[in-house]
C-alpha cells in the first residue's frame, strides 16, 4: 500500500519513507537560441530554425545570448536564490545524432544560480519550504525522428541550441503530492516571471525524478533517476510506482542499483534505461570558445527592481489586503491571469464575494468548458457588473447565478441579459404582497402550523413565493412581508 | 620567373599605386608561379578565377583612385580558413569534399581590403603536426634543400603550405594559424617572416578549430613590414568570436621605424636546451648582439616553468581537439561511411576520415579528460599553464621583449621524425610557451645553417604589444640582412 499524501510505502517489514528530488528542465522564453541567432520559438518545418552554429559547422563559434542570461537571473531571483556573478560554461561530451557538436554546452561546477527555495502550498492550506540546489543554463538537443522511414532515422535541429534552465531541487520532497505541488508552484513562478511557458505537453518543461526509499530516520538509500517525465500527474504516479518497486526489491533482500529509468505511462511502470556501468563519461571541461560569464555591476539589482510581484507575495497581499482565507488566496494566485482577473473584479467591491464568484462559478464553468481564464467569455468588467447588480438589489443571488450562466454562454453583459430576459428582481411591495397573499391563501394548513410555533416553515413559504415569481422576487423583502402578515 | 613575384607587399603596393604595374600583371605572374610549382604540393586548391576577378576589380579601383589597404595583393590562404564556395579541407579526408557556405572573418577582412586569393594551402591534418606530413593531401616540400643535396625537406608545420608558398615566391603573403608554433616554426624553416599575434587579436570565426584556447590566426610574408601590413588588415574585434579582444588595432607599420634604443630585451636561460645545435646558439647570441649594437639593453631572465610547457601543451591541445573534432561524425557534412547503426556509422566514418596523428590526439585528449584522470592531467596542465603565464608576466615587469631561437633545429628531412611523435613534438619547444600564455611571437630569418638552411630568431612580446614585437623584429631583419633564397629546383618550364 502506498499513500499519495503520506509518502509512506507500507511493506512487510514496516513503513518506508520516500525521498524525492526533481531536476526540472525549463525552456527559456527568448527570441533566439542560447548561443546563436536562430529562432527559439516552438514549431515550424523541420530544420527551418537552424543556424550554422546550431548545426556545428566547422569554425562556427557560440556567442552568449544576453536575454537568456537575464531570464536565468530573473528566475534565480524568483527562487530567492544566490546569483553567481561569475559562472562558467562547460562542454558535456557525448555522441548522438541530434547533438551536432558532439557536446552540449552546459554549466557544471560553476552555475549561474546557487541555492534558493520554493514554498509549497499544500491543499490543506499549510506551507512547506523545499530547497533549490542550483539553476544552470544549457543547450537543448535536437530531435531524432525514428518514424519517418523503415530503416533510417531523421534529425530535426529546430530545438538544438534552445536555452534550457536546469533547476535542481534538494532531496527535500517526501510525498508524490509534494512533488506535484513543487512542480505546480515552480511552473507558477516561471510563468509569473515570463521566463518559461511551463507547457509540459509541448515539452517546454520536463522533469527528471530522483527517487529513493528508506526506513524512517535511516540515511538516504540508493536512488534511481526517472528521465523526462512530462506531466505533473505522471511525475506523481512514477514516484509512487518506483518507490513501490524499490521497497519490493529491498524487502526481498535485494539492493537498488543506481541507474537511469524510463517511466511508461501506458503500463504504469518504470524500467531500466541504462545502468551506472553504462553511464556516459561526459568529460566535462570549460568551453574554451566562451570566456567565463561575469555579470556586470548593477546587472542583478536592475533585474531585481523589474521583477513582478510573485505568487508568494501576492498571496500574502491577498490575505492582508482583501481579507481572504489563505486557501482562497493560494488558489487565486496560482495563475497570474486568475489573480489579475480577481483583482480587477474585487476592486471597489466586496472582496470575499468577488473571490467566491471567481473561484466558484467562473472556475466551475471554465473547467467544464475546458477553457483557460485567458479565454473566458466573461471578462472581469462583466463579472464586476453582475456583482454590482446584486449589490444594488437588482438581482438576487439566485438570479445572479442564472444570469452568469447566460453571460458565460453569450458573452453579453449582466445588464443586457437582465433587460432581455426580464430577470430583474421584484422589490415592488405591492406586487410582492399580492404574491405572498396568494401563497398564504392556498397554504392554510401550513399557516396554522406556523402560527402554532413551527417557524421553520418560513423557508417553505419563501420558496413558494420565489417559485411563483419565477425567482425574481427580492428575498429580503419577501421575508419581511411574510413575517409581517403572519404576525411573526 | 618574374620580378613581380620577388616584390614585397610594400613594394607591390607602391608600384600599383604608381600604376607602374597592374594588379592583373601581378596576379598573372603569381598564378603562373603557382602552376609551375605543383611539385612542392603547397596548394590543395588553386583558385585562379578568384584571383583574376579580384585583380580586375583592383585595377578598376586603382584607376578610380578608390584602392583599399591591400588592393590587388595576391595571397595564399591556409586551408583551415573557411572560404565561401571554395573547398575547405583542413588537410583531412573527413572534409575532402566540404564546401563551406560562409567565409571566415579573417579572410573576409582580407578580401574587403582588396586582396586576391590564389588558392588554399596545404597543412598538417587539422593543423596537428610540425612537418606537414600528416596532411591527407600529401606532404609539402620545403623550397630549401641542404647545400649540395637533393633530399626533400619538411617546410615545417602545420602551416607548411603557407610557408613554402611564400618562400618559393608563389604568393606575396599567406595566412597561417599557430596553436603551438605552426606559423613561427615553418617561417624559420623556410627563411621568411611569420607572426602569431596575441590570443584574441584575430577572430577565430570560420577557422576550423584545433585547440580553441590556443589557436590564433597569423600571417607569413617575406619582410617584417609585410607581416605588419597584413596583420593590420586581419586583426580586430569580432562579435562572432567571444574570445576576440575588444582592443583597438594600432598602426603596426608605424611602429617599425622606432628602433630598439633604450629597450630592455630578455634572454631566457631556459631556452638553452640539451642537444641544440651550436650554430643555433651562436645565431641567438648574434641576434642579441645586433640588438645591443642598436641600443638595446640585454637582460638575462628566467622563465622557470618552461620545461613543463611542452607536456602541458600536449595535454591541453589534445583535450580540446578531442571535443572540437566530435562534430565530424558523418551526420551533417563531410565524409560519411554508412554503418549498420549510429555507432557503426560513427566508427567507420571517423576511422576512414581521420589520419593517424589526429586519431592519436583524439585518444590522448579523451583520456586526459576522462573521469579519474581529469585532475591528474587536464587540471594539472591548466595549473602549469597559469604558472607559465605568470613567468612571463614577472619577466615583462623588467623587459620589453624576449629574444629566443624559433626552433631547436633547421628543417629536417621528410620522414626523419614521423615515426617518433615525441621527437616531432620537441620541435615546438620554443614556440609552445607563447601559445599557452597567449602572447605574440614573431619569427625572423636571421642566418643560414652550415648546410645552407635558414634559421629564425623569435621575438616574444607582451599581450597586445605586437608593435614592440615588430619593432624588435625589424631591427633584427635589418641587421641580419638575410637575402638568401632557395633555388627554384621545383619549377617546371
Amino acid at each position: 500500500m502506498t499513500d499519495h499524501k503520506s509518502g509512506i510505502v507500507q511493506g512487510a517489514t514496516g513503513a518506508w519513507e520516500m525521498v524525492i528530488g526533481l531536476e526540472v528542465h525549463a525552456q527559456v522564453i527568448s527570441e533566439a537560441k542560447l548561443f546563436s541567432g536562430a529562432s527559439a520559438t516552438f514549431g515550424g518545418a523541420p530544420n527551418s530554425k537552424v543556424s550554422l552554429v546550431d548545426a556545428a559547422f566547422p569554425g562556427m563559434l557560440p556567442v552568449i545570448n544576453g536575454v537568456c542570461i537575464e531570464q536565468a537571473v530573473r528566475t534565480g531571483l524568483g527562487l530567492k536564490a544566490k546569483i553567481n556573478d561569475y559562472s562558467v560554461f562547460d562542454r558535456k561530451n557525448y555522441f548522438y545524432a541530434d547533438l551536432p557538436a558532439g557536446y552540449q554546452i552546459s554549466q557544471y561546477k560553476q552555475p549561474i544560480v546557487g541555492e534558493g527555495e520554493v514554498v509549497l502550498d499544500m491543499p490543506d492550506g499549510t506551507s512547506r519550504k523545499v530547497g533549490i540546489e542550483r539553476l544552470h543554463l544549457e543547450q537543448d538537443a535536437g530531435k531524432s525522428l525514428h518514424d519517418q522511414d523503415p530503416s533510417l532515422s531523421y534529425v530535426d535541429l529546430n530545438r538544438a541550441g534552445v536555452a534550457l534552465m536546469e533547476i535542481v531541487s534538494k532531496p527535500d520532497l517526501r510525498t508524490p503530492e509534494e512533488a506535484g505541488a513543487y512542480l505546480r508552484k515552480l511552473r507558477s513562478i516561471l510563468r509569473y516571471l515570463g521566463t518559461c511557458d511551463g507547457n509540459m505537453e509541448e515539452g517546454s518543461m520536463r522533469a527528471d525524478v530522483n527517487v529513493s526509499v528508506r526506513k524512517s530516520g535511516a540515511p538516504f538509500g540508493t536512488r534511481c533517476e526517472i528521465k523526462n517525465v512530462n506531466s505533473v500527474r505522471f511525475v506523481m504516479h512514477a514516484i509512487e510506482v518506483e518507490a513501490k518497486r524499490q521497497v519490493e526489491i529491498l524487502e526481498a533482500g535485494g539492493k537498488i542499483d543506481q541507474e537511469t529509468r524510463l517511466y511508461d505511462p501506458n503500463k504504469g511502470e518504470t524500467r531500466s534505461m541504462r545502468s551506472k556501468e553504462d553511464a556516459h563519461d561526459y568529460r566535462y571541461f570549460p568551453d574554451p570558445d566562451l570566456l567565463p560569464l561575469v555579470l556586470p555591476a548593477g546587472f542583478v539589482d536592475g533585474l531585481k527592481k523589474s521583477l513582478p510581484e510573485l505568487p508568494d507575495e501576492k498571496k500574502a497581499r491577498f490575505v492582508s489586503e482583501y481579507g481572504l482565507p489563505p486557501y482562497d488566496a493560494m488558489v487565486l494566485v496560482g495563475e497570474k491571469a486568475s489573480a489579475d482577473f480577481y483583482e480587477a473584479v474585487a476592486k471597489g467591491r466586496d472582496a470575499k464575494q468577488a473571490a467566491n464568484w471567481v473561484m466558484g462559478d467562473l472556475f466551475g464553468l471554465l473547467n467544464k468548458a475546458g477553457k483557460d481564464i485567458a479565454a473566458s467569455p466573461v471578462n472581469p468588467k462583466a463579472l464586476g457588473g453582475l456583482i454590482d447588480l446584486i449589490a444594488d438589489g437588482t438581482l438576487s443571488g439566485r438570479l445572479a447565478k442564472d444570469v452568469f450562466a447566460f453571460m458565460f454562454e453569450s458573452g453579453k453583459s449582466a445588464a443586457e441579459i437582465v433587460a432581455e430576459k426580464g430577470l430583474k428582481q421584484v422589490s415592488d411591495t405591492g406586487a410582492l404582497e399580492a404574491a405572498v397573499d396568494a401563497v398564504l391563501a392556498k397554504e392554510t394548513d401550513k399557516v396554522a402550523e406556523y402560527k402554532s410555533g413551527k417557524v421553520k416553515l418560513l423557508g417553505y413559504f419563501m420558496g413558494q413565493v420565489m417559485k411563483a415569481t419565477g425567482g425574481k422576487a427580492n428575498p429580503g423583502a419577501v421575508q419581511d412581508i411574510i413575517k409581517n402578515k403572519l404576525g411573526g | 620567373m618574374s620580378e613581380l613575384t620577388e616584390l614585397t607587399i610594400a613594394e607591390a603596393l607602391a608600384a600599383l599605386r604608381r600604376r607602374s604595374i597592374s594588379a592583373k600583371e601581378l596576379t598573372d605572374a603569381h598564378i603562373a608561379a603557382v602552376e609551375a610549382a605543383r611539385s612542392l604540393n603547397a596548394f590543395i586548391v588553386e583558385t585562379p578565377l578568384h584571383a583574376r576577378a579580384a585583380a580586375k576589380e583592383a585595377d578598376a579601383r586603382y584607376a578610380k583612385g578608390e584602392a583599399r589597404a591591400i588592393e590587388g595583393i595576391p595571397l595564399g590562404i591556409k586551408d583551415l580558413f573557411c572560404t565561401k564556395g571554395v573547398g575547405t579541407t583542413a588537410g583531412s579526408n573527413i572534409l575532402r569534399n566540404f564546401v563551406p557556405p560562409y567565409e571566415s572573418t579573417v579572410t573576409q577582412k582580407l578580401w574587403d581590403a582588396g586582396a586576391a586569393m590564389l588558392g588554399k594551402l596545404n597543412l598538417d591534418e587539422f593543423a596537428m603536426g610540425s612537418s606537414n606530413e600528416t596532411s591527407a593531401f600529401g606532404n609539402v616540400a620545403n623550397p630549401w634543400r641542404r647545400k649540395g643535396e637533393n633530399c626533400k625537406l619538411t617546410p615545417g608545420g602545420s602551416s607548411g603550405g603557407s610557408a613554402a608558398a611564400v618562400a618559393a615566391r608563389l604568393c606575396l603573403g599567406a595566412t597561417g594559424t599557430d596553436t603551438g608554433g605552426s606559423i613561427r616554426q615553418p617561417a624559420s624553416f623556410t627563411g621568411i617572416v611569420g607572426i602569431k599575434p596575441t590570443y584574441g587579436r584575430c577572430s577565430r570565426y570560420g577557422i576550423v578549430a584545433f585547440a580553441s584556447s590556443l589557436d590564433q590566426a597569423g600571417v607569413f610574408a617575406r619582410s617584417v613590414e609585410d607581416t605588419a601590413i597584413l596583420l593590420g588588415v586581419m586583426a580586430g574585434h569580432d562579435p562572432k568570436d567571444s574570445t576576440s579582444a575588444k582592443i583597438a588595432v594600432p598602426d603596426f607599420s608605424a611602429a617599425l621605424s622606432r628602433g630598439v634604443k633604450g629597450l630592455r630585451i630578455g634572454i631566457p636561460k631556459e631556452y638553452r636546451v640539451d642537444g641544440m645545435p651550436a650554430e643555433i646558439d651562436a645565431l641567438w647570441k648574434k641576434g642579441a648582439a645586433w640588438l645591443k649594437d642598436a641600443g638595446a639593453e640585454l637582460v638575462d631572465v628566467s622563465l622557470p616553468h618552461t620545461k613543463y610547457a611542452l607536456p602541458a601543451y600536449y595535454v591541453v591541445a589534445p583535450a580540446e581537439a578531442s571535443s572540437n573534432l566530435a562534430r565530424y561524425d558523418g551526420v551533417r557534412f563531410g565524409l560519411r561511411q554508412p554503418g549498420k547503426d549510429l555507432t557503426d556509422l560513427y566508427e567507420r566514418t571517423r576511422a576512414a576520415g581521420f589520419g593517424k596523428e589526429v586519431r592519436r590526439r583524439i585518444m590522448i585528449g579523451t583520456y586526459v579528460l576522462s573521469a579519474g584522470y581529469y585532475d591528474a592531467y587536464y587540471l594539472k596542465a591548466q595549473k602549469v599553464r597559469a604558472l607559465i603565464a605568470r613567468d612571463f608576466a614577472e619577466v615583462y615587469k623588467n623587459v620589453d621583449a624576449i629574444l629566443t631561437p624559433t626552433a631547436p633545429s633547421a628543417a629536417f628531412a621528410l620522414g626523419e621524425k614521423s615515426a617518433d611523435p615525441i621527437a616531432m613534438y620537441l620541435n615546438d619547444v620554443f614556440t609552445v610557451p607563447a601559445n599557452l600564455a597567449g602572447l605574440p611571437g614573431l619569427s625572423v630569418p636571421a642566418g643560414l645553417s652550415a648546410d645552407g638552411l635558414p634559421l629564425g630568431l623569435q621575438v616574444l612580446g607582451k599581450a597586445f604589444d605586437e608593435e614592440m614585437v615588430f619593432r624588435v623584429g625589424r631591427v633584427i631583419e635589418q641587421q641580419a640582412a638575410f637575402a638568401a633564397k632557395p633555388e627554384a629546383w621545383w619549377r617546371v618550364a
